[in-house]
């Protein structure tokens, strides 16, 4: 699985963007995206994800279910 | 009310180290200000006061720190903070309605180079603007790339500038040195809380070093981040500025102590303002009925801490982008589409010109004061009283009551006038607010005033006044402020030796919600 941003609730405020230690977050047609394939739910580099972690807006950065569960390369 | 917890365990490690180093510190650094009765004017009236002259030489144009400069000097805040790194209970970062404006919320976001153009496109269709703040719609130092970089372009294109942040502190400490290294010489801070317990009603969260941190020790690692970054600022000689926001019932007694404690550790203004909390705002305290603080509840507060330092009376809660003189907004004549089309051209010895034709006019309030200040000389007497005044500025009664969007409010004693606050009257979108009701809603704007001054006022509403007790005066139209009132209260003063009227005391007033718009 990999996060995903709830572009209704999304205030565009760029909080998550410097968070994101893949970098997968960017902005797009005015709301914050979260790039799949690059998304490890923070998992290797921090407790929590990073960009629900900060987001202002509750249940807006959540698990996607629409990708299967990230898997950590050992 | 709680006692201080401030050196009180908690999971946060090291953070009590600091809070010991911090009033180790406190306790042999003093404070800006002179303590005691000396208040001194800024905030309050014109002139310097006993402010100490370098300070003065600081704030005399800086609008949101001189009460007496605002009427003459015009900021600016540039929208290129979006990110925050707190949540507070009277914020809601989703809702911005083109109505809507109050702290917080701006209509556009600009990039670092947006708010330079910006910048330079109002310096140089409004000479009086002098000073440049970066105050959100977020934290300034949550973003600091676009904060630091904005601040860099105006350095380089428009070194007259001055610089100013607003921030929560949290962030503060790491990036002292960087806006030392700016020349930004104004810092404002709000602070809500010194103890944790009151914090946690406050902020469900901050966020600090890769983790969400809640109750307790979210709000004691915030307000030990904010006293350490106070200190570290007035110990390079920047000026802080703390803004508190006054909310009943769970900070009101509370901010006596916020007081106390920002005054020890450096700050030299304190402004207390009233919570903002309207359901339709959808803020955690607009939503669980939480109410401000009513004008009289405000003013006690403020007058119980103007003893120990000098209280801001002026603050208009501002928007993010806010453009022009206090209590103006003309930010919709710089929005990013006319900004870019404009041709800018900065030109600083006009500007230069201009600036000092301002100094000229507020050296002529000041000797007016002067004079009416000895005429109440001997005059003995125990009342002190409020009266309302409208104006466009200057230091003049030069406004229609029915055009005033504020008026300003002075205390009045054998003391002399001193300026206490603004109170709005604005329409304000509330769905479905009329127009039908204005003058009520005037008259609860200033209860608690025996009199309002003003250039002109229709028959109607004068009578409507009377009625309410409140002496509507308009024979000193266009003449200053403070020498008018001084001239009534000496009147007021005899009409009650002799019998003529009698003095009694006024009751409430209501603060108004929201922040001020253009509705012209």
């Amino acid at each position: 699985m990999t996060l995903k941003i709830v572009a209704s609730q999304c205030t565009s405020c760029s909080a998550c963007e410097p968070e994101c230690p893949n970098v997968a977050i960017s902005e797009k047609n005015g709301t914050f995206v979260i790039d799949p394939k690059k998304c490890t739910e923070c998992i290797g580099h921090f407790d929590v994800p990073q960009c629900a972690a900060v987001c202002p807006v509750d249940d807006t950065c959540v698990i996607d279910n629409a990708y299967p569960r990230y898997q950590p390369t050992a | 009310m709680h006692a201080s917890t401030q050196h009180e365990t908690t999971e946060v490690g090291m953070a009590d180290k600091l809070a010991e180093v911090m009033q180790a510190k406190a306790e042999h650094q003093g404070c800006g200000t002179s303590g005691g009765s000396g208040k001194a004017s800024c905030g309050s009236s014109a002139g310097q006061g006993d402010l100490p002259t370098e300070i003065w030489e600081k704030v005399k144009n800086h609008p949101c720190y001189s009460e007496e400069a605002h009427h003459h000097y015009a900021r600016m805040h540039v929208a290129v903070a979006p990110a925050c790194n707190i949540q507070c209970n009277y914020c809601n970062r989703k809702y911005d309605c083109a109505n809507e404006s109050r702290p917080g919320v701006v209509s556009e976001k600009l990039s670092p180079q947006q708010a330079a153009k910006k910048v330079l496109a109002v310096a140089s269709t409004i000479p009086q603007m002098t000073v440049l703040g970066i105050a959100g719609p977020g934290d300034p130092l949550a973003n600091p790339e676009k904060t630091f970089q904005t601040f860099e372009l105006i350095n380089r294109t428009a070194p007259d500038i001055k610089l100013c942040l607003s921030t929560n502190g949290l962030a503060l400490p790491d990036h002292v040195d960087t806006i030392a290294g700016f020349n930004v010489d104004h810092v404002t801070i709000t602070i809500n809380m010194v103890d944790p317990e009151v914090g946690a009603k406050i902020y469900p969260w901050v966020f600090w070093k890769h983790k969400r941190y809640t109750g307790y020790e979210a709000a004691k690692l915030l307000t030990d981040r904010q006293m350490l970054g106070l200190e570290m600022l007035t110990e390079r000689g920047i000026l802080c500025k703390v803004n508190s926001v006054m909310i009943p019932g769970i900070n009101d007694k509370h901010l006596v102590e916020v007081n106390r404690a920002v005054k020890s550790r450096g700050a030299f203004l304190h402004n207390i303002m009233p919570l903002i909390s309207s359901p339709e705002h959808g803020t955690v305290f607009g939503l669980n009925g939480q109410r401000g603080p009513t004008a009289q509840e405000l003013k006690a507060l403020q007058d119980e801490c103007e003893g120990e330092m000098n209280m801001m009376r002026h603050c208009r809660q501002c928007r993010a982008d806010a453009v022009g003189l206090l209590g103006e907004d003309r930010s919709a004549e710089f929005t990013t589409d006319k900004i870019m089309a404009m041709e800018v051209n900065y030109d600083l010895e006009s500007r230069k010109a201009y600036q000092a034709l301002v100094e000229e006019e507020r050296v002529a309030k000041v000797a007016a004061k002067q004079e009416e200040l000895e005429a109440l000389a001997g005059e003995q007497s125990d009342i002190k009283l409020l009266v309302a005044v409208a104006t466009k500025g200057s230091g003049l009664i030069n406004e229609h009551f029915g055009h005033a969007k504020e008026f300003q409010v002075w205390e009045l004693s054998t003391g002399g006038a001193k300026f206490v606050g603004h109170r709005r009257v604005d329409l304000y979108c509330q769905g479905g607010y009329g127009e039908e009701d204005s003058l009520e809603t005037i008259i609860r704007a200033i209860n608690d005033c025996h009199a309002v001054f003003v250039a002109k006022i229709g028959g109607c509403p004068k009578a409507d006044l009377v009625k309410a007790g409140i002496e509507p005066v308009d024979g000193f139209a266009h003449e200053f402020i403070e020498k008018s009132a001084i001239t009534w209260f000496k009147e007021y003063l005899n009409k009650v030796k002799t019998g003529e009227i009698e003095h009694v005391v006024r009751g409430d007033a209501e603060i108004r919600q929201g922040a001020l718009i253009n509705a012209a």
